[in-house]
């Protein structure tokens, strides 16, 4: 068998954490078995199915840990961030058929955007979009005007994933509660870097994605508070006590589980030792760089999370460069993903297209070390300096931005 | 991460004729910041022989972009103004090794920047006719403003019809939803999508006659063999039990004699006093899903020579 392998470094510089991550030794260790020894099938009666069935439960009192939710059973496995977020909406949307508004924001991942597109265009729901400042946070005043007895179920992520600005859940919950609407929060990026007590809150669901802290991809939770009324997404066997039908995954929820218990032990030093270099490493850019700035809400963000907008450049560019270096960010730039547009989060903020289509994302995790951190501070300056020298919209040699209005917008 | 072709990522990297040329005497700008990206093109153009003697790019954009404007000088310099002119964007895609699909407008975007400096040395006017929307079927490079255009002009209402004019859709089929969508979008502006016309009462269109139903078939007993029979009772179990587990307990099936079905109970099940309730549930269920009467009964009232 033989799987393309188009160059890999050997040892890069990942600074794209928001994307996904490393999968942890530690978890991989507790994952291996499940493929080989462990293979059971949890729905079966004899002992290979028991071995199995009694690591995931330990696995799901894991992440019931991590989110500091009342009880294990409110914890039910899924595929990941996108199916969490769409089972959470078609689910309350059909236990509520007579309620036909959704809230979210605009700044909300496509796994929940796309959809409430979908259910806008075709059947018919009132979609309210609510606006963020020009620093991503949200507007609470077209929020609370969004609010009514007519709205299904609210949606807003906890935590932005271009520029890791952080919204107030917990008063948003409240708000949504107090008009009787299901409140459901995409934490993908959130979980493992904020600390958690959905037993004290009045957050109703939260989608969660592996990936995103060290566990493997095509696992996540989504967490429904105990009485809420869920309608599944996936009928057929009895698994995740029928919310979720489908014969369970079990090496990645083991992993899941181990990475969630990895996720509470370090999240201390996620909120020291990776938020003092993510801060090391912005304020250095800053300084060496003309005609940069920090996107989001440099006040009030995730601890790994550093998002800057090179003006006058175009991100995909910047990250091949960088890229040539072994480093690896990412972009809201509309080249990388093959769209026209700049990232979505980017204009909803206002950011100008000057600068949106250069903005950088640069996501540590606990695997960052300081002289990863000193080798992009290192090379960044003379990367952007190289492609501003292209660019016909900067002025080199007096190293500010010029005239340029060229046939067609 | 884009599939660049080596030759992308040499005219990436080490970007041929770029920065700005002081001696131009035609220059053409196209693109905008807005789209992400933009390009001049300055050229100096002998006027006696007409050949372009040198030519310099500034590029915003991407890697592509700026390998497509890299390359475009490249393939211009040396040559007359008029067999430029005769250069396409396919050529410098050509020339590249290919782009992928969602690139090619940056191709686009050099063969545009190449006849506005020309249209700009020979003091002409250059209206662009640039138009371009979401890239919808990424196999041929079709976008949205092309299939809109080919639904406008040719009056399109299927699928199939989209597929012959633009090829969109003609390969992995994966984009049919997409390309429907614009489809709907285009007639129910243009007012094409009219709703279907509705009949006077008591008169009955063509289009509601239906063939007949097919007449069902006598519904007979079904004489369930003994793996199906099997089959049947383990399912009904199986579809228990979680009911069962939430209580913290489980039923086993254990055996299948005629009529008499064994089960074992486990768990919380074992000695609770709601047990022989829980026995009766599993042989109404039974009884229902075999459409015949069969008895439950403990494992432990087993006949000793079943084992």
């Amino acid at each position: 068998m033989t799987i393309p392998n188009t160059a890999l470094p050997n040892r890069g510089v990942y600074l794209d954490n928001n994307a996904t991550t490393r999968v942890d030794p530690d978890v991989l260790a507790e994952m291996l078995p499940l493929f080989t020894e462990h293979f059971g099938n949890p729905s079966s009666m004899h002992a290979f199915g028991a071995a199995v069935g009694g690591k995931i439960e330990w696995a799901r009192k894991q992440v019931q840990a991590l989110l500091g939710a009342a009880h294990d059973s409110e914890i039910i496995f899924t595929s990941g961030g996108t199916e969490s977020d769409n089972t959470a909406i078609l689910s309350i949307i059909e236990a509520y058929p007579k309620k036909r508004e959704i809230v979210t924001s605009v700044v909300e991942h496509p796994a929940v955007l796309a959809l409430c597109d979908y259910l806008e265009k075709k059947r018919d729901y009132k979609i309210h979009r609510i606006p963020v400042d020009n620093k991503g946070n949200l507007d609470i005043d077209a929020y609370r005007a969004a609010l009514s007895d007519q709205v299904a179920i609210v949606s807003i992520m906890w935590a932005n994933n271009e520029t890791g600005t952080i919204f107030p859940i917990e008063e948003l919950a409240q708000m949504a509660k107090a008009v009787g609407a299901v409140f459901h929060t995409d934490a993908v990026q959130a979980v493992g870097k904020i600390p958690m007590k959905l037993a004290d809150s009045a957050v109703d669901m939260l989608s969660l994605s592996g990936h995103k802290l060290h566990a493997p991809k095509g696992i996540g939770a989504l967490y429904v508070k105990r009485g809420l009324r869920f309608r599944p997404m996936l009928r057929g066997g009895h698994q995740e006590r029928s919310r979720r039908a489908g014969t369970e995954n079990a090496p990645a929820i083991v992993g899941l589980g181990a990475a969630a218990h990895l996720a509470l032990t370090h999240m201390g030093e996620e909120n020291t030792r990776v938020k003092a270099q993510r801060d090391r490493l912005e304020q250095a850019i800053l300084a060496a760089v003309p005609a940069c700035f920090v996107t989001g809400n440099p006040d009030n963000r995730l601890p790994n999370t550093c998002n800057i907008a090179f003006e006058y450049i175009e991100g995909e560019a910047i990250l091949l460069l960088l890229n040539e270096q072994g480093i690896a960010a990412s972009s809201g730039s509309a080249c990388t993903s093959g769209s026209l547009e700049p990232s979505h989060v980017m204009r909803a903020m206002g950011v100008p297209y000057t600068a949106a289509h250069g903005a950088t994302r640069f996501s540590l995790s606990r695997d960052t070390t300081d002289a990863e951190i000193d080798h992009v501070i290192a090379v960044v300056p003379d990367i952007i300096a190289r492609l501003r020298s292209l660019s016909p919209y900067w002025e080199q040699d007096a190293a500010k931005p010029k005239e340029f209005a060229p046939v067609y917008s | 991460m884009w599939n660049y072709t080596d030759k992308v990522k040499e005219h990436f990297f080490n970007p041929k004729n770029s920065g700005v040329l002081e001696t131009a005497n035609a220059v053409g700008e196209v693109g905008s910041i807005t789209c992400g990206d933009a390009l001049r093109l300055m050229l100096k153009v002998d006027p006696d022989t007409q050949i372009i003697q040198d030519a310099k790019f500034q590029t915003f954009g991407c890697g592509s972009a700026i390998a497509s404007s890299s390359a475009l000088t490249e393939m211009i310099i040396g040559k007359t103004v008029d067999e430029a002119l005769t250069l396409t964007n396919r050529d410098i895609a050509e020339y590249l090794g290919g782009l992928p699909p969602e690139k090619m407008h940056c191709s686009v975007m050099g063969a545009e920047a190449l006849r506005a400096a020309i249209a700009n040395y020979k003091g002409e006017e250059w209206v662009d006719d640039h138009e371009e929307g979401e890239l919808i079927c990424k196999c041929f490079g079709v976008d949205a403003a092309m299939i809109e255009r080919a639904v406008t002009v040719n009056g399109l209402t299927s699928l199939e019809e989209v597929t012959h004019y633009t090829k969109a859709g003609g390969s992995c089929q994966t984009c049919h939803e997409k390309i429907e969508e614009v489809l709907e979008a285009v007639m129910a502006r243009t007012g094409a999508l009219k709703p279907a016309a509705k009949h006077t009462p008591g008169t009955v269109g063509l289009d509601a006659i239906k063939p007949l139903p097919a007449k069902p078939e006598p519904a007979a007993a079904p004489k369930l063999t003994n793996v199906q029979r099997m089959q049947a009772i383990m399912g009904a179990i199986e579809e228990m039990r979680p009911q069962i587990q939430r209580d913290g307990g489980d039923v086993e099936l254990v055996d299948i004699d005629g009529k008499d079905i064994y089960v074992r109970l486990t768990g919380a099940c074992s000695g609770c006093s709601q047990s022989a309730g829980t026995m009766m549930g599993v042989q109404m269920k039974l009884v229902e899903a075999l459409g015949e009467f069969v008895r439950v009964k403990p494992a432990s009232l087993m006949p000793a020579h079943a084992g």
